[in-house]
């Protein structure tokens, strides 16, 4: 069993980060141009990442699917990013916000990565404004501040409801700033379908260029995924279309271990389902929590219109049974607080599958203009959307498959189990142990891009300075172009009778019905085998129309269809063998008597990471204990 | 309901495009356009067709990959709303509907609805940027900035990037674009000190790259999904100006 050493520097917590930088090997400036590096991803912790190692001279390749940088999903980000600059003089510090993480992911997250995610934030929130990201401010000109999930500190920076946007735009400004010097070379609209690795060491890539059609081969000294999390393995979610997780998928089975795949965040607050054709769902921010109140109806199956329904007989859910945190409870509890109501019978709307997020009492105390500085772009969006003015009457909300907390296993360094090969932001899993706290996703991905790679790529190249460039012409980079067409031909061959998209559909259906937000031995083992039948199904009956020199959208689709059907099975897998409820994954047989999810110390406290070892084999796990030295293993209590 | 949709086809950029009719006979007025057109390829697809290229991604407006061309609107016919937010209650039963791509000599189109924005990230590389290695900014409240001049900053930092604004413009200007980066960073102190730099740099690679000229017809704010103001351009010609003056 390959031994997983996470490379965690030793001495006190507070220590670690200092005392690794202060001791990696670095690279000579003059010998960084000689080094390539490859980037797969150029969202938010790509785009710094790219912006980063390119500012220090390293020869950068970047590579996205969307036809510019600006596009990645980054974008969509609302509420905000955290950092414990104190501003606000709350008492907060980089201890309390490591340990809300900690506590907030259900411990299961890694205490050192997790420190060194605070560490660096308020670097971050610097950096970002020094580019120009106009986060929202006081009338005194400082930074302003509000508050998110989980927490009872303002940390939280943003821009209206369009952090994501924003800090976005400020790290693609970055990354073109690098263009305009030429250590950058931005290879857009290109689809990363394989790794390629030479003597254990991740060298290269096989891209699909998305418009003539060719498989392109391109060669480094390291390559870097931030290709974002797995969460459209779902069908409908928060997600653009388009995210997806190839890439990663195609480092678990070149042996990168894939770790905690179930931990996948169903977010409380989204618009809910509306009809059958619905290809995604729309997030509204958490961060409207900090002025809107929960509730659905006292009385099960009251249909009246929410303004006619009188104070006294609403239930305000949240408040009830979480008084200390009330509606700013994290994410997984607020989701399973609003299903347990709804599947009760006192959901609202005409599918019943829907609470109320309702801002009347805020409107009154601050007045509609400050209500909309605060959240305008959310408002309008919800209308658009729905229909329906918030400002005049309560939203309606549910939960919706969101963020994925488990991806490739990476150790201090950010390297996953194959040398060479980094995963950074949400493509890896190190930082958000079972659930993520709001605000928390931005701040790791820039984090990871402006502050942590610059080190640990450093330490790794400081090794290659002696390593030519590579050839293309490797055999290892003909076998893997092979595997790929072949994939690519078998897809085409099917030609079936039905859509790409309709399978994906229907799996996300098993899963969100399966494998959601409720769990138990039973309905995973139903999944596992609707997963495989439908996956039969699938490579027998789909239907891609054109053909593959072409820019052919069916093509790309099906490919990560594919995928999803098997990293859908990992999720299960990972799922099955947790029989403990931390966080997001809630087995329904491990509860307490208040319905929390109780977790299992004894048995679980570790990371599950996945080893694959053959198609048709069952993945071998690897267990990466959590041995808390620095916080207390508690309950996890927000009443 | 029903609609009759004319749609510009084309198979590659070299090809030759045509417009196709389709008929939709069960659209339902909660779809929104996008949506409408998955169904049209979803039919496309199953009885063997080929089906219809768009770029789409986030659909919620946000990441500026939709276009479209609806009835001789960039975005189709509601006012800030992106193509993708568009949805089929504003249209009526038994109407037709033409969409192409946008048409622009700086956006050529690459297939059906496609087409390359790829100018508006070498007008980003020539100067939309302040110029800041990692590690070398100062404290975030050191620089103190008027809440005003802040809220009006990130007004002008919500363009999408979807060029919406040159497919509006009988010039394919992409004046406004350009306008509300050369805004956004004018109205910082971060952006004051390479200023005169960016201005000239970002407006004569928009011209290099084909783009045309302003002509004062608005048409640029009056399409553009996220209200992007012409006030911008007005600020871009001051700073321009000035940075050519001095």
């Amino acid at each position: 069993m390959t031994k997983l050493d996470a490379k965690i520097p030793k001495g006190p917590l507070a220590d670690k980060w200092t005392t690794y930088k202060a001791t990696a090997k670095l690279v000579n400036p003059a010998n960084r141009k000689k080094l390539d590096v490859i980037l797969v991803g150029t969202g938010l912790a790509g785009a710094a990442a790219a912006s980063s190692l390119g500012e220090m001279g390293y020869n950068i390749k970047a590579f996205c699917f969307q036809d510019t940088p600006r596009r990645a999903h980054s974008v969509a980000a609302q509420g905000g990013i955290n950092a414990s600059k104190n501003y606000k003089n709350d008492g907060d510090s980089d201890y309390r916000l490591f340990y809300d993480m900690i506590k907030g992911g259900d411990y299961r997250a890694r205490e050192a990565n997790v420190y060194r995610a605070a560490e660096v934030s308020n670097a971050t929130i610097d950096q970002l404004t020094a580019q120009g990201v106009p986060f929202a401010r006081e009338y005194g000109g400082t930074l302003d501040n509000r508050s998110f999930g989980g927490v009872q500190v303002s940390r939280t920076f943003y821009a209206k409801g369009q952090t994501g946007q924003q800090c976005l735009l400020g790290a693609y400004s970055g990354l073109s700033r690098q263009v305009k010097r030429g250590t950058v070379t931005m290879y857009p609209r290109r689809d990363m379908l394989d790794i390629v690795i030479v003597e254990g060491k991740a060298r290269g890539i096989i891209v699909r260029n998305l418009v003539s059609g060719e498989i392109e081969r391109h060669s480094a000294h390291a390559v870097i995924l931030a290709t974002g999390g797995y969460g459209t393995v779902y069908y409908l979610s928060t997600l653009a279309v388009n995210s997806n997780a190839t890439a990663a998928w195609s480092a678990y089975k070149k042996g990168a271990f894939f770790a905690n795949p179930s931990f996948i965040q169903i977010h409380p607050t989204s618009i809910p389902v509306l009809n059958d054709y619905q290809a995604k769902l729309t997030l509204m921010s958490e961060s409207l929590r900090n002025d809107g109140r929960i509730w659905v109806p006292i009385k099960q199956g009251d249909k009246r219109h929410a303004n006619d329904i009188p104070e006294e007989e609403r239930d305000y859910y949240l408040e009830r049974r979480y008084p200390a945190f009330g509606n700013l409870a994290p994410r997984d509890v607020a989701s399973r607080a609003a299903k347990e109501r709804c599947d009760a019978g006192y959901g609202v709307g005409e599918t019943g599958l829907a609470v109320n997020l309702d801002f009347k009492d805020a409107i009154e105390a601050q007045g509609q203009a400050a209500i909309e500085d605060k959240y305008g772009n959310l408002f309008e969006m919800y209308e658009k959307i729905t229909g329906l003015n918030p400002y005049k009457e309560p939203m309606r909300i549910y939960p919706a498959g969101h963020y994925t907390m488990g991806g490739l296993w990476v150790d201090y360094n950010l390297m996953t189990t194959i040398p060479g090969l980094f995963a950074i932001g949400e493509s890896n899993f190190s930082d958000h142990g079972a659930n993520r706290l709001g605000a928390s996703s931005l701040m790791q991905c820039a984090g990871d891009g402006y502050f942590i790679t610059p080190y640990t790529v450093s330490n790794y190249l400081a090794d290659e300075i002696k390593t030519p460039r590579y050839s293309t012409e490797l055999p290892e980079f003909d076998e893997a172009e092979k595997a790929v067409r072949d994939k690519m031909n078998k897809l085409l061959a099917v030609n079936g009778t039905e859509s790409a998209t309709s399978f994906h559909k229907r799996l996300g259906k098993i899963l969100w019905d399966y494998s959601g937000m409720l769990r138990n031995e039973k309905s995973l083992k139903k999944a596992l085998a609707l997963v495989d039948e439908l996956k039969e199904e699938f490579w027998n009956k789909v239907k891609i129309p054109g053909v593959d020199k072409e820019i052919n959208q069916e093509l790309e689709r099906a490919g990560r269809i594919a995928d999803f059907f098997e990293i859908a099975k990992l999720i299960i897998i990972d799922g099955l063998n947790r029989k403990e409820s931390c966080g997001a994954h809630f087995r329904e047989e491990n509860q307490t008597e208040g319905g929390e999810a109780k977790r299992d110390d004894k048995n679980y406290a570790y990371v599950a990471a996945w080893e694959y070892i053959g198609d048709n084999k069952a993945p071998k796990i690897h267990k990466e204990a959590l041995n808390y030295q620095f916080v207390e293993v508690k309950e996890r209590s927000y009443k | 309901m029903k609609i009759t949709l004319k749609i510009w086809r084309q198979k590659n950029a070299k090809a030759k495009g045509k417009f196709v009719d389709y008929e939709l006979n069960e659209v339902s007025t909660e779809m929104s356009f996008l949506e409408m057109l998955d169904a049209l390829n979803e039919k496309l697809i199953i009885s063997g067709g080929e089906p219809i290229a768009f770029e789409h991604d986030c659909r919620e407006g946000i990441c500026g990959c939709c276009s479209l061309y609806i009835n001789g609107q960039p975005h189709g016919p509601e006012e800030k709303t992106t193509t993708c937010e568009l949805h089929m209650r504003s249209f009526k039963d038994g109407s037709t509907i033409t969409i192409e791509p946008f048409r622009a000599k700086a956006f050529p189109v690459m297939k059906d609805l496609i087409v390359d924005r790829n100018g508006f990230d070498k007008i980003m590389a020539a100067g939309g940027f302040v110029s800041i290695d990692a590690g070398s900014a100062q404290d975030s409240n050191s620089i103190l900035i008027k809440k005003k001049n802040s809220d009006e900053a990130f007004n002008s930092a919500t363009c999408i990037g979807c060029g919406a604004c040159v497919a509006a413009c009988k010039n394919a200007s992409a004046m406004l674009f350009v306008s509300a980066k050369v805004s956004q960073f004018a109205l910082l102190e971060q952006g004051k000190v390479e200023a005169k730099e960016r201005v000239v740099a970002m407006v004569n690679k928009m011209d290099d790259l084909g783009f045309g000229n302003c002509t004062n017809t608005y048409a640029c704010e009056a399409e553009c999904p996220k209200g992007i103001s012409v006030a911008n351009i007005a600020r871009m010609n001051r700073e321009f100006l000035s940075a050519k003056l001095t």
